[in-house]
C-alpha cells in the first residue's frame, strides 16, 4: 500500500518539473515508448507494434553490419566507419595495449534533428 | 539504406500492411526519438544505442576562410552511443 501512495506522488513531482524545467528532470524513453507511439499513430495491437519497431530497428542493425550507410531523412544517417590498429593505453596501469582494428557505428544528426533540439524552426534548412 | 528503402524491406516482410501504414510506423519512431531529444529525454534502445542530448557551451568561434571572430551562442547537440550487442555484432560476424 505504501508503495502505491509514494508512486503517485512521485508521478506528480515528475509532471511539476516536467512544466518547469525539462531539461532538469529528463526521463529516459524505451522500446515501449516507441511501442506506443506506432499504436498510437496507425490502427494495430500493441504487441504488433512492438513486433514492428523491433523489425525497424533490425532492419537498421542489419544493413550497418553488412557495412552499408543507414540514411534517414530529415533525422540522420548512420555510418560505419573501419579503424585501424592503434596503441592504447590502460588508464588505471598505464601499460601500452595495441586496440585491434574494429568497425565502429556513428550517428550523424541532420540538420532538421539539431534545429528541432535547439527549439529552431527547419525553415530554409537542408537535410 | 535510405529511408525508403527500409520502409520496402519491412513491407515486404509485413505483406498484410499497406506501405503508407508501414510509412507511418517508421515516421512515428523517428518523430517519437526527435521529440523526446527537443524536450531533452534521453531514448535507450537496448542491443542497439542510446540517444541522449548533450549541451555546448558558448564559445567564440573563427570564420575559417577570413578568420574573423564570431561569437557561437550555447547549444544542445544530438548524441548517439552505440549498444554494447550492437559494437559486437559490427565485428563478429564480419561475414560479407
Amino acid at each position: 500500500m505504501a508503495s502505491t501512495n509514494s508512486a503517485s506522488a512521485l508521478r506528480i513531482i515528475e509532471g511539476e518539473a516536467l512544466a518547469t524545467s525539462s531539461a532538469a528532470n529528463a526521463r529516459t524513453l524505451t522500446r515501449a515508448d516507441l511501442t506506443d507511439a506506432v499504436y498510437r499513430r496507425v490502427g494495430l495491437s500493441r504487441s504488433e507494434s512492438a513486433a514492428l519497431v523491433e523489425s525497424v530497428l533490425d532492419e537498421i542493425c542489419d544493413a550497418l553490419v553488412r557495412g552499408e550507410t543507414v540514411k534517414l531523412s530529415s533525422f540522420g544517417s548512420f555510418v560505419v566507419r573501419s579503424k585501424g590498429e592503434r596503441i592504447g593505453r590502460n588508464p588505471k596501469t598505464g601499460v601500452e595495449v595495441p586496440i585491434t582494428p574494429r568497425r565502429v557505428m556513428v550517428f550523424k544528426p541532420s540538420n532538421t534533428l539539431k534545429a528541432a533540439i535547439n527549439g529552431e524552426s527547419t525553415n530554409g534548412i537542408d537535410d | 539504406m535510405i529511408k525508403s528503402e527500409l520502409v520496402q524491406r519491412i513491407a515486404d516482410r509485413n505483406p498484410h500492411l499497406y506501405l503508407r501504414d508501414v510509412e507511418n510506423i517508421v515516421n512515428a519512431i523517428l518523430t517519437e526519438i526527435t521529440n523526446a531529444l527537443s524536450r531533452g529525454d534521453r531514448v535507450e534502445l537496448r542491443g542497439f544505442g542510446a540517444f541522449s542530448v548533450k549541451r555546448r557551451d558558448a564559445r567564440v568561434g573563427r570564420n575559417p576562410r577570413t578568420g574573423a571572430h564570431v561569437s557561437v551562442e550555447e547549444k544542445s547537440v544530438p548524441f548517439f552511443k552505440t549498444g554494447k550487442e550492437m559494437r559486437e555484432r559490427l565485428n563478429d560476424d564480419r561475414g560479407t
